[in-house]
């Protein structure tokens, strides 16, 4: 294997989806990192694109914090590889990234205006001003932002220095609908400007605005591709009666993973003959009906499997 | 059959000179979900602290429970973190008036059905986010509330651990109690069956989520490109448009009508600051 400039090593996974000539901003190939006995990220392919993005979805404990880590030159893989704008990860690398942790980074001691000051001069660059909105509160101390101006400030100063690639963390949790739409206005529109996003989230309104999916569960990459690729045909029984409470109760004492939506119930993975079983045996009487999962029940049944 | 109906009437809360809600009337009735919708200060802490009594409302009334019949979850860890879990629920449960017996019973039962059995003895501070949220919703509900109010029990919990609150919470209200939820995601809110949605303190919707899609006004229309002449949003790669007077722009036809496009017409109609 030659260390050469972007030769795509022999264990990568076939490419076809890639449009020819997108350059490959990030990609980790058979990336893997062990702590001790536990091996955290095992063997995981992802792929960042220009203009592209790329949703990394993982329960809590399924890697995803470690993949990013890995990916910001922060940890150092036990195996596989990273690179980022076809290089190792380094401190050059950085200064092409911007990364919206979901903490947010933004001193709370500082004004809006001084934060972007200090990390545009980090970044070894000056003069960005804060447009829009955001030039009103220039002067107010990011503590006393709302969490919505607040995650703009901190998109803002991000997105200052042009960076090639974003890194977000559930970029627009905690804010309404209208708030989030206009947040994703700026995700897409830097996207539309070349650069790659990688977003990390495990909520359907976010998937959702994602070009493709990266799901992780223990470490191992279990499913990708777009929305619609990944919940595939799961399935859910959707159980309809005129008493859900007796049919949620008969359900869940059978240990069935039985969710309530309105007064309908619906059982994700699970068999419509198991469902009636459990329903019969209680003396509830229901009609069912196999329908298809939700990205949520989807993500739920990959992440048990 | 008459099931009581607890909420609030024209309910103000207010800090010193800050609103933290202003005339809001929400209702939930025994054995159902009701969801409480809205960003960072749109004001749900404010409604579920006053429904919960402890904060005192600066106008309108509240209908609740006896408070030894009431399980509060509070945003936050809700739980003692220098506790081990067991000690946490014998705590809570005690404050709630149970006897030991029946808190026996009932704790084992719990930690059976939640998966924190094996984490009995651990200190609840070296749980995980949504271990933690679950330990926190099972002293909420150890002695069988009437009424039940989480703020935000799935704020930074992953989907599994969500999927299983949203189980526990539905149990509660299989079993006849009134369950009150807050939170920021309409995908979680479009499974209960009322929803109220807030703005700056101010309610903005209510209604079953079928409802407040039906009652969508103009025109939601979707199409590959920004729809021209009407506010527009987007959803992954594709667009989103309102069109007040049910013109489709050039290029858009109707979409699918959700309640995140519903919510975003209403916070649209209110919010005339939205501009291209």
């Amino acid at each position: 294997m030659s260390a050469g400039a972007g030769g795509e090593p022999g264990r990568g996974r076939p490419s076809a989806t890639d449009p020819p000539g997108r350059p490959q901003l990030a990609q980790a190939v058979g990336a893997t990192r062990r702590f001790g006995e536990l091996l955290a990220v095992d063997g995981v392919h992802l792929r960042v694109g220009a203009g592209e993005v790329v949703g990394l979805v993982g329960a809590n404990g399924s890697g995803k914090t470690t993949l990013i880590r890995m990916l910001l030159g922060l940890l150092a893989p036990t195996r596989g590889q990273v690179r980022l704008f076809g290089e190792p990860p380094s401190r050059r690398t950085r200064g092409r990234l911007g990364y919206v942790p979901q903490s947010l980074g933004l001193y709370e001691d500082l004004t809006v205006a001084e934060n972007l000051a200090f990390s545009t001069a980090a970044y070894g660059g000056s003069g960005a001003v804060l447009e829009g909105e955001l030039a009103a509160v220039g002067d107010v101390l990011v503590r006393d932002l709302p969490l919505g101006l607040r995650r703009r400030a901190a998109f803002a100063i991000a997105l200052a220095h042009g960076p090639d690639l974003l890194v977000l963390d559930e970029p627009t949790s905690g804010v309404d609908p209208l708030q989030r739409a206009r947040l994703w206005d700026t995700i897409r529109a830097s996207a539309e400007g070349g650069a790659g996003v990688l977003v990390t989230t495990h909520h359907l309104t976010e998937a959702e605005q994602c070009d493709r999916l990266v799901v992780l569960a223990s470490g191992r990459e279990v499913a990708s591709g777009t929305l619609a690729e990944v919940v595939g045909d799961a399935t859910a029984v959707e159980v309809r009666t005129p008493g859900w409470e007796a049919a949620f109760t008969a359900l869940d004492r059978a240990g069935l993973p039985v969710s309530l939506v309105g007064r309908v119930l619906r059982v994700p993975g699970a068999e419509e003959a198991t469902v009636g079983r459990a329903l019969a045996a209680a003396a509830v009487p229901a009609e069912l009906a196999s329908v298809p999962a939700s990205f949520e029940e989807a993500f739920v049944v990959l992440a048990g499997a | 059959m008459n099931r009581p109906t607890w909420g609030c009437e024209g309910l103000s809360v207010r800090y010193g000179p800050t609103v933290g809600c202003e005339d809001v009337t929400f209702e939930v009735a025994a054995g159902t979900v009701a969801a409480v919708v809205g960003g960072d200060g749109a004001g749900k802490t404010s409604l579920l602290r006053a429904l919960a009594g402890t904060v005192r409302p600066a106008a309108g009334t509240v209908r609740r429970p006896d408070e030894r019949r009431l399980g509060y979850v509070s945003a936050g860890p809700g739980v003692w973190t220098d506790l081990s879990v067991d000690e946490n629920l014998r705590f809570a449960g005690r404050a709630y008036g149970l006897d030991a017996a029946d808190l026996d019973r009932r704790i084992g039962e719990l930690l059976e059905r939640t998966g924190l059995a094996g984490a009995r003895d651990r200190l609840a501070g070296r749980l995980s986010g949504g271990m933690r949220q679950k330990l926190a919703l099972v002293m909420a509900v150890a002695h069988e509330p009437d009424l039940l109010i989480l703020d935000e029990p799935t704020t930074g919990v992953d989907p599994v651990s969500r999927a299983e609150l949203w189980r526990l919470l539905a149990a509660s209200a299989a079993a006849g109690a009134a369950v009150v939820v807050a939170t920021t995601y309409l995908d979680e809110a479009e499974r209960a069956a009322s929803v109220l949605v807030l703005d700056r303190g101010r309610s903005l919707l209510a209604g079953t989520p079928d409802e407040l899609v039906a009652a969508t006004p103009g025109l939601v229309v979707e199409g590959a490109a920004r729809p021209e002449g009407v506010a527009a949003w987007r959803r992954g790669a594709r667009w989103r448009g309102w069109s007040p007077d049910g013109q489709a722009p050039p290029g858009t036809g109707p979409a699918t009508v959700d309640l995140e496009d519903a919510v975003i017409v209403a916070q649209l109609r209110q919010d005339e600051r939205w501009a291209a």
